[in-house]
C-alpha cells in the first residue's frame, strides 16, 4: 500500500484497479517529497548561509553551472514517464476497456436531492426504458414497465448491493442536480450529471460494507446525504437478487419494490 | 495628430485630471479620483476589507466543521442577524449552522477571497499603484476608464454583500454556481423572480467588467506607456506579471461573464441553455424548455476559472520577485527564463480548464490533452519558483519583514505547487476529486502562497505610500505565528482527503461515519494524539481562530504606522533598483520631479567593481549615450 499512503491515512482499498491508482498516489507523493525536501534544504541553507551578518556582500552572480537546468530535466522526464507509462494507458482501460463478459453486473445510480435510487436490471440482464415523465412517487426512476425488459427491473433507496470479485457496471445520472458517487475505498468517483447518463466499472475485492460520498455540493442537506455501499459474497448476493426481483406475473411488481414492499422470492435464476 | 488636436488633448488631460499644482476638490481627489495611486488604494483597502469579510465567514464555517452540534455564541449570532437573519433562526438550526447557511457562506467565501479580495488586491491595488511607477509613466493609459473599473468593482462588491439582506439570502451553490443547482435553488418561492443567485450573477456581471476595464489599461499602459529606455527586457518583473495577468483576464473572463448572463436569462427568461431535458426536482417535473447542457457551463465556468488561478498567483509571485532581489541585494536569478516561462505560462493557463472536470465521464483523448497541458504547465511553475529559490544563494539577505513574507511564500507557494501534481492525473482523480486534499492543495497556493506574496508587498510598498514604515515588531508578531497557523489549518485536510473526507459538508464530514470515526494512522500519533480523523476538524478550527487573532498586530500596525509609523528619510527607503523608489515620497500627482529615464536592468545589485551594492535603473553609467527611444508625446509631465 505504500508508506507515504499509509502515514497520510489513505482510506481502506477494496477494488481491483484501486491498487494501481494508489501506487501512482505513493509514486508521485515520493516525486513531491524529494522535491519538496530538496527545496527546503537549499532555501535552508541559503537563508542560514547567506545572511547580512556572514556574508556582507552579495556576490551578484548567485548559481552558475549547469545543475538547475539538470534538475528542471530530471523533473520533465518523471513527469513524462508518470504520463505515457501511467496516467495515459491506467486512464484508457478506465474509460476504454468496459468489461463484456456476461457475468458483469449491471447497475444504474439516479441521484436527487439528498439520496440515491438503485436500478437493477434483473435476471435478464436488461435495463427497462426510462422516461423523467414517468416518475412518481411509486416509480423514483421513471421505469417505463410497458417494455418488456421493465418486467424484472427493480430498485433499492440508499443501498448499492453487489457482489464480491464480479466487475460491476454502474450508470451514472441525476434527477435534479448534479451530484458524485463517490465510493471512496472503490477508488470510484464520478458525476452524476441530470440529462446524460455516465458509466463506471470496477471490481470489488473485499466484503463489507463503506459509506457512499455525495462528492458535488447538491444543496443544503448535500452534507448528509449518505447511502451505503454493500459488497456480499456471491452467494448471498445471488439469493438477495432472487429476493428483489419481482414475480414476473405481477406486472406492478417494480413498483412495490420501488416502494419498499419486497417482492415474492421466485424461483428464476439470479443470473 | 494635427497640432490643434494635440494642443486640444493637452488641454483635456490637464481638464480632467490635472497636475499636482492644480486645486482638486475632495471628491476628485478621494473619491472620484482618476490618480493611479489613489485607485490602487482605493482598491487595495476596499480588498483587504473584503478579504476580512470572507475570512470571517470562514470562522463560521470551521466553527459548524468543527462543532456542528454546539450553538453559536450570543455575539457571533448577532453578525448572522445583522446580515439579514433578521432575528429569527431563519439561517440557524437552534442556534447551530445549518446546511443552507454553511453553503451560503461558502459560496461567498470563495467568491469574495477570489473576485473581492485577492484579485483585486493582486492586480487591481499594486498593480494599479506600481505599474505605472515601475514603468516611469505619470498615469495609466485611461485614468477615467481606471475609475470606471473600481467603481464597478465597488457596485459589485456592494451587490455582493447586499445579497445577504435578499428574502433568499445570498447565493448557496457554490463559488461555481453550477447549473442546475443555481437554476433550481429558490426558483420556487414566490421572491424567486430576485433571489440571491440572481443578485450573483449581476454581481459578477459587474466585477467582470471592472476586471476588464482593468485589463485593458493595464495592457494599453505597458505596451505604450513605458518610459525612455524602459525596453522589454528591463522592465522589473512585477510589469511582466502584471502584462501577463492583464491578457488573462482580459482573454478569459468574457466567456464567464457570457454564463452568467446565459444563466441569467436561464433565470429570469426562461431559457434552458444549461438545463437539461426531464429535470425532475422534489418528484416534480421542472418546467423548463430543457434541452440544455449543464457542462456547457462548467466549460465556460472553467474557462476563466483556471486563468483565473493565474491572475490570482501571478501578482503575488511578481511582488515576491521585487522583494527577494531587493533583500537578497543580489539580481533576479534566471531573469530571463522567468519572462520566458511565464509567457509560457500565461499562454498554457488557456488549455488546462478541463483538468477540474475529469470526473463528468472523460473519454480518453480529451483527459489526455488535459493531463499532457496540466502536467506542462508545472514547468514553467517550476521555473519561475526556482529561479526565485536560487536568487536568495549568493546574497547578503537582510530579514526584514517583507522578506520574511517573501520568503515564506516560496516553500509555501512549494507545497501548493506540488500538491496538485498527483490531480493532474485523471486516474489520481478518482480518489481525490473534490475531497479536502483539493482543499488543502489551492489553499496552500492562495493563502500562504499569494496572500503572503501580497503581505510582503504591502509591507515593501508601504512606506512609498505613505512616507513611513511599518513597524518592525508588529510585522514579526503577525507574520509568525500566522506562518504557523497557516500549516496548522491546511496541512491535517490533505490527511482528511486522503482518508476520504469530501468538501462542503457544513457538519466536517460526520455523517459518514465509518470515514470519520477511523483512527487516525499510528504515525501520526505523536502529533495529533490518539483520535479520529474527525480530530482534525477541531485542530484546523482551533488553527483559524488564532489566525484571526494574528492578524490584529497587522491591521493595528497597518493604521497606526500610517499616521505614527517612523518616518523615512530617504525616498528609496529599501535602496531597491526599480523606478517606482525614484518619485518623491509618497509620488504627487503625476509621480515624477523630472523625466524618469531607465538606462539599465531591473535589478543590478551588486555589481562588481562598484562599492555601491545597488545601481538603481535611473544612474547614467559615465559615457552611457541617452536611450534611443523617445517617449509618446503628450505623455510626460514637465
Amino acid at each position: 500500500m505504500g508508506i507515504l499512503n499509509q502515514w497520510m491515512g489513505i482510506a481502506d482499498l477494496a477494488s481491483e484497479h484501486g491498487v494501481v491508482v494508489d501506487q501512482l498516489l505513493e509514486f508521485v507523493h515520493w516525486f513531491m517529497l524529494i522535491l519538496g525536501a530538496g527545496w527546503a534544504i537549499f532555501i535552508a541553507v541559503a537563508l542560514y548561509k547567506f545572511r547580512r551578518s556572514k556574508n556582507p556582500r552579495a556576490n551578484h552572480y548567485g548559481i552558475q553551472g549547469h545543475a538547475t537546468t539538470h534538475i528542471e530535466v530530471g523533473v520533465i522526464i518523471t513527469e513524462a514517464v508518470l504520463l505515457l507509462g501511467f496516467a495515459y494507458p491506467l486512464w484508457s482501460r478506465r474509460v476504454d476497456g468496459f468489461p463484456t463478459d456476461s457475468t458483469v453486473v449491471r447497475v444504474r445510480a439516479v441521484g436527487e436531492q439528498y439520496r440515491w435510487w438503485f436500478h437493477y436490471c434483473g435476471p435478464d440482464g436488461k435495463f427497462g426504458r426510462v422516461d423523467s415523465l414517468l416518475v412518481s412517487s411509486t416509480n423514483p426512476v421513471g421505469i417505463d414497465m410497458a417494455d418488456p425488459n421493465a418486467k424484472d427491473d427493480f430498485t433499492d433507496l440508499n443501498t448499492l448491493t453487489i457482489p464480491l470479485g464480479e466487475k460491476v457496471i454502474v450508470g451514472i445520472t441525476a434527477k435534479d442536480v448534479i451530484h458524485n458517487l463517490a465510493l471512496v475505498p472503490m477508488r470510484i468517483a464520478q458525476d452524476a450529471i441530470p440529462g446524460t447518463e455516465a458509466h463506471v466499472w470496477f471490481t470489488p475485492q473485499k466484503v463489507g460494507a463503506w459509506d457512499i460520498v455525495c462528492g458535488q455540493l447538491c444543496g443544503s442537506g448535500h452534507g448528509v446525504m449518505r447511502s451505503t455501499l454493500e459488497v456480499k459474497s456471491p452467494d448471498e448476493f445471488a439469493t438477495w437478487y432472487k429476493e428483489k426481483t419481482p414475480a414476473p406475473a405481477a406486472a406492478p411488481a417494480a413498483q412495490q419494490a420501488a416502494a419498499g414492499v419486497v417482492a415474492p422470492v421466485v424461483a428464476t435464476a439470479a443470473r | 495628430m494635427s497640432a490643434a488636436a494635440t494642443a486640444h488633448d493637452t488641454h483635456d488631460h490637464h481638464g480632467d485630471h490635472g497636475h499636482d499644482h492644480h486645486e482638486q476638490s475632495f471628491l476628485s481627489k478621494y473619491v472620484f479620483s482618476t490618480d493611479h495611486k489613489w485607485i490602487g488604494i482605493q482598491y487595495g483597502i476596499t480588498s483587504l476589507l473584503f478579504l476580512a469579510f470572507g475570512f470571517m465567514l470562514m470562522l463560521y464555517m470551521r466553527w459548524s466543521i468543527a462543532y456542528p452540534d454546539k450553538e453559536l455564541a450570543g455575539w457571533a449570532k448577532t453578525f448572522i442577524d445583522l446580515l439579514g437573519g433578521g432575528g429569527s433562526d431563519r439561517w440557524l438550526n437552534e442556534g447551530r449552522v445549518s446546511g443552507e447557511l454553511y453553503n451560503m457562506f461558502g459560496a461567498m467565501h470563495g467568491t469574495i477571497m477570489v473576485f473581492l479580495g485577492v484579485v483585486p488586491l493582486g492586480f487591481a491595488a499594486f498593480g494599479n499603484y506600481v505599474t505605472p511607477l515601475q514603468i516611469g509613466t505619470i498615469d495609466m493609459a485611461f485614468p477615467r476608464l481606471n475609475m470606471a473599473s473600481y467603481w464597478a468593482f465597488f457596485v459589485g462588491g456592494v451587490l455582493m454583500l447586499a445579497s445577504f439582506f435578499l428574502p433568499s439570502g445570498a447565493a448557496q451553490s457554490g463559488w461555481t454556481n453550477y447549473s442546475p443547482l443555481a437554476g433550481i435553488t429558490h426558483a420556487s418561492e414566490p421572491w424567486s423572480f430576485w433571489n440571491g443567485q440572481t443578485q450573483w450573477l449581476v454581481a459578477m456581471a459587474m466585477l467582470i467588467t471592472s476586471s476588464l476595464l482593468g485589463a485593458v489599461n493595464v495592457l494599453a499602459t505597458i505596451i505604450n506607456l513605458r518610459t525612455r529606455g524602459m525596453t522589454w527586457m528591463r522592465m522589473p518583473f512585477f510589469v511582466w506579471g502584471m502584462l501577463v495577468t492583464g491578457f488573462l483576464l482580459l482573454l478569459a473572463f468574457p466567456p464567464l461573464e457570457v454564463a452568467a448572463l446565459m444563466q441569467l436569462s436561464d433565470r429570469l427568461f426562461g431559457s434552458s441553455f444549461f438545463m437539461p431535458t426531464g429535470l425532475v426536482v422534489n418528484g416534480q417535473l421542472w418546467n423548463v424548455s430543457g434541452g440544455g447542457s449543464p457542462l456547457l457551463y462548467q466549460h465556460l465556468f472553467w474557462f476563466l476559472g483556471h486563468p483565473e488561478v493565474y491572475v490570482i498567483l501571478l501578482p503575488a509571485i511578481s511582488i515576491v520577485a521585487e522583494v527577494i532581489p531587493a533583500n537578497t541585494r543580489n539580481p533576479l536569478w534566471g531573469y530571463k527564463s522567468m519572462v520566458y516561462g511565464v509567457l509560457v505560462l500565461g499562454f498554457l493557463s488557456f488549455i488546462v480548464w478541463a483538468h477540474h472536470m475529469y470526473m463528468t465521464g472523460m473519454g480518453s483523448v480529451i483527459t489526455t490533452f488535459f493531463q499532457t497541458t496540466t502536467v506542462l504547465i508545472s514547468i514553467p511553475s517550476v521555473i519561475l519558483l526556482t529561479c526565485l529559490m536560487i536568487s536568495l544563494w549568493g546574497g547578503s539577505i537582510r530579514f526584514t519583514v517583507p522578506m520574511l513574507f517573501a520568503t515564506a511564500f516560496l516553500p509555501m507557494f512549494g507545497i501548493g505547487g506540488l500538491t496538485g501534481l498527483p490531480l493532474a492525473f485523471a486516474l489520481v482523480d478518482l480518489h481525490l476529486h473534490d475531497t479536502y486534499y483539493v482543499i488543502g492543495h489551492f489553499h496552500y497556493v492562495v493563502a500562504p502562497g499569494v496572500l503572503f506574496g501580497l503581505f510582503a508587498g504591502i509591507y515593501h510598498w508601504f512606506p512609498k505610500m505613505t512616507g513611513r514604515m511599518m513597524n518592525n515588531f508588529l510585522g514579526h508578531l503577525h507574520f509568525w505565528p500566522t506562518l504557523v497557523c497557516m500549516n496548522v489549518v491546511f496541512a491535517p485536510m490533505m490527511i482528511q482527503g486522503m482518508h476520504g473526507f469530501h468538501r462542503r459538508a457544513y457538519n466536517g464530514g460526520r455523517t459518514y461515519e465509518e470515514i470519520a470515526n477511523d483512527m487516525l494512522p499510528e504515525q501520526l500519533w505523536w502529533l495529533f494524539g490518539k483520535n479520529n480523523y474527525l480530530f482534525l476538524n477541531e485542530v484546523m478550527t482551533t488553527g483559524a481562530i488564532v489566525m484571526a487573532v494574528a492578524q490584529i498586530p497587522f491591521i493595528i500596525n497597518f493604521f497606526w504606522s500610517i499616521w505614527g509609523g517612523r518616518q523615512i528619510t530617504s525616498d528609496n527607503p529599501w535602496q531597491a533598483t526599480t523606478m517606482e523608489w525614484n518619485t518623491p515620497t509618497p509620488p504627487p500627482h503625476g509621480n515624477f520631479i523630472k523625466e524618469p529615464v531607465a538606462y539599465r536592468g531591473p535589478y543590478e545589485y551588486s555589481l562588481p567593481g562598484v562599492e555601491s551594492d545597488y545601481t538603481p535603473q535611473w544612474e547614467k553609467s559615465p559615457g552611457q549615450p541617452e536611450p534611443v527611444i523617445a517617449a509618446l508625446p503628450g505623455t510626460h509631465h514637465h
